[in-house]
């Protein structure tokens, strides 16, 4: 944004030294409990970076990407439970899984439009979820205990907290500078072409399915790459996990962070799952709550908590390129 | 070839069922181009309902009556309160805020039924089970709810295609603002027709209430059938959700019966075993692909109403 400082890059930062300093605290204070949440939150942040890529950017409205999580996951748990412990098979695996699933499932949604996008991608994640369910060899409805995380060359250790938390956010962080550049390309131009105006990007000569699906598998790979980190952060997988509920988790995490901005996945993340941990220590019913606030998101705060950020502070003067920007 | 027959009406039995809660979403969405991802609390609302209202008064049928009448109050305070907000408004505006109320109405209902299940029991006289040909009997409720769902389909095309209403909301679906300025209340049509999708979805689920347990949840799964529903037949699209609903719900069923021993023939028995749960709830969504490869649309897009 042209190093004028708003904001929204204020927090931004300031968040980023906290996630960067919380093993810090979490070994002073003796409080573990706060590091497993956060590595859960980074985990999931991924998760909403990948799911941003597509509804964010691309306009594709995918109500499905759970399932990724799931494929990732269960990737990691089912070659633990058949004796590969080492990572660099476990996550390949994890990372071309889900690949092959968003490449097979985006090609036949990326036919459809609009409602029917979203009911599609909704049931074939619900497919996935039933034959998930299904597997009796790996535990099927109750899920599967991973006994050993993902092992790696010698100093790196996941079952060390810290460690662990590092590598998560590294990645996170990964995923973010990815997203960035890809949508600063030329790829990434036509992909907010085809959000805006998909008959004009055709008229241009772009092939516009194929740079969509291009795009639809980037994103639901690093969300793979997220349910492996999940399973190896929760010692256990289960179907529960790619249910179509927390689909909508994501989508609420990128909507209530700000779509279409690098950092907004992340804000909605952290908001959410935060938000999670106080309502509940507040009231059994939290959830009551939740959704209407939910509602009032939607109804009066379509930019979510990026936009609101965006709009406070005297040095923004016109909103143009707002859209556009990082 | 009795439990073939049984088997098909089973099929029949849930496809309707799923066509009164296809009906509802495909009717909210072509007309008031909305999303409603909240009809599978309405289905769970007007089950909750029917268990209460049963027990109260002590009649199966004026309970159920009695709920269906609730759920459609319910569905039109919701249109007022919230729903109207989001007309015009994206897609994904519809998801999010649909999804909040999904969560709403969860928790709502555990708070006043508690986390526990209801049950429904079944009246005497329903109990029974009717010879419908020689050598082959068949539940008196099952049947019943055939009976009743294929009413309400009738019912709906008769409002649909034959009342000044049903012109209203079919003049609605293809050009709402033009009906508006003729000056007809949309406002209020639209209301009404929130209202009577609701108490469709009331109605399935009070009819599910006997079969399976209430519960928090219940409309969670069935209502993706009721998406791949409307998705397969066209959204918007009446006819086209009956039409798909038969047929989901006849693959559905005979797949889940008959497809373990179909896979027996071919692979081994322990392999057949793992296979066949999986592949069974995959059927469905196969078939949707199939049809979205041959027709995007689904098989009767807009306009065929």
């Amino acid at each position: 944004m042209k190093g004028r400082p708003i904001v929204r890059d204020i927090v931004a930062a300031a968040l980023l030294v906290a996630l960067i300093l919380l093993p810090v605290y979490a070994d002073l204070a003796g409080d573990q409990f706060t590091l497993t949440l956060f590595t859960r939150i980074v985990v999931l942040a991924m998760a909403a970076v990948s799911l941003n890529l597509i509804l964010g950017y691309g306009g594709m409205m995918s109500f499905g990407h759970a399932a990724y999580l799931g494929i990732g996951g269960y990737a990691v748990g089912i070659l633990a439970f058949e004796g590969v412990v080492s990572g660099f098979a476990q996550w390949p695996v994890a990372l071309a899984a889900s690949a092959l699933f968003a490449l097979v499932i985006g090609a036949l949604s990326l036919r459809t439009r609009g409602v029917y996008f979203i009911m599609i991608t909704l049931a074939f994640a619900q497919m996935a979820y039933y034959v998930i369910a299904g597997l009796a060899r790996y535990g099927g409805d109750d899920g599967l205990t991973i006994q050993t995380r993902s092992r790696f060359f010698a100093p790196l250790n996941l079952g060390n907290r810290v460690q662990f938390y590092y590598l998560c956010l590294a990645l996170l962080l990964a995923a973010m500078v990815l997203v960035w550049r890809l949508i600063n390309s030329r790829f990434g131009l036509v992909i907010q072409g085809t959000r805006s105006n998909d008959t004009r990007m055709r008229a241009l000569g772009f092939p516009t399915y194929r740079y969509k699906l291009v795009c639809f598998v980037i994103a639901g790979t690093l969300c793979g790459l997220a349910g492996a980190l999940l399973a190896n952060q929760a010692d256990f997988v289960s179907p529960a996990m790619m249910y179509w509920t927390r689909s909508g988790d994501l989508i609420i995490m990128v909507v209530l962070g700000g779509m279409g901005s690098v950092f907004g996945p992340l804000f909605g993340a952290v908001a959410l799952l935060a938000l999670e941990e106080t309502l509940s220590g507040i009231t059994e019913y939290w959830q009551i709550i939740l959704g209407p606030l939910l509602l009032l998101v939607v109804l009066f705060a379509r930019g979510g908590i990026d936009g609101l950020l965006r709009q406070i502070g005297p040095w923004r003067k016109r909103q143009e390129f707002t859209k556009v920007g990082a | 070839m009795t439990l073939f027959i049984e088997q098909c009406l089973n099929g029949v039995q849930f496809g309707l069922l799923l066509f009164l809660l296809a009906a509802g979403l495909t009717l909210v969405f072509g007309i008031m181009d909305l999303v409603n991802l909240a009809h599978g609390s309405l289905y769970m609302i007007g089950a909750y309902f029917a268990a209460t209202f049963v027990a109260w008064t002590g009649s199966f049928v004026l309970g159920t009556a009695l709920a269906v009448i609730a759920t459609l109050l319910v569905g039109m305070v919701v249109e007022v309160i919230v729903m109207r907000r989001l007309y015009g408004r994206d897609h994904l505006d519809h998801v999010l805020a649909t999804f909040g109320l999904i969560l709403f109405f969860d928790e709502f209902v555990r708070l006043i039924w508690g986390p526990d299940g209801l049950s429904m029991p079944l009246p005497s006289w329903l109990l029974t089970s009717v010879t419908i040909l020689p050598g082959i009997s068949y539940s008196a409720y099952r049947l019943s709810m055939i009976a009743v769902t294929l009413g309400v389909a009738a019912f709906l095309y008769v409002l649909v295609m034959r009342t000044r209403v049903g012109m209203l909301i079919r003049a609605g679906a293809s050009n709402r603002e033009m009906v508006g300025a003729l000056g007809v209340n949309i406002k209020l049509l639209f209301t009404l027709v929130f209202g009577l999708g609701s108490a469709l979805a009331g109605l399935a689920g009070l009819m599910q209430a006997p079969i399976l347990t209430v519960q928090i949840g219940m409309g969670e799964n069935i209502i993706i059938l009721a998406f791949v529903i409307t998705v397969i037949g066209g959204i918007g699209s009446v006819r086209g959700a009956f039409v798909a609903a038969i047929l989901v719900g006849f693959v559905d069923t005979l797949g889940r019966s008959y497809l373990p021993d179909m896979l027996r023939m071919v692979l081994s028995t322990d392999a057949a075993a793992t296979a066949a749960p999986a592949l069974s709830s995959m059927l469905i969504y196969l078939l949707m692909a199939v049809v979205l490869i041959v027709k995007p649309e689904g098989l009767f897009s807009a306009g065929g109403k």
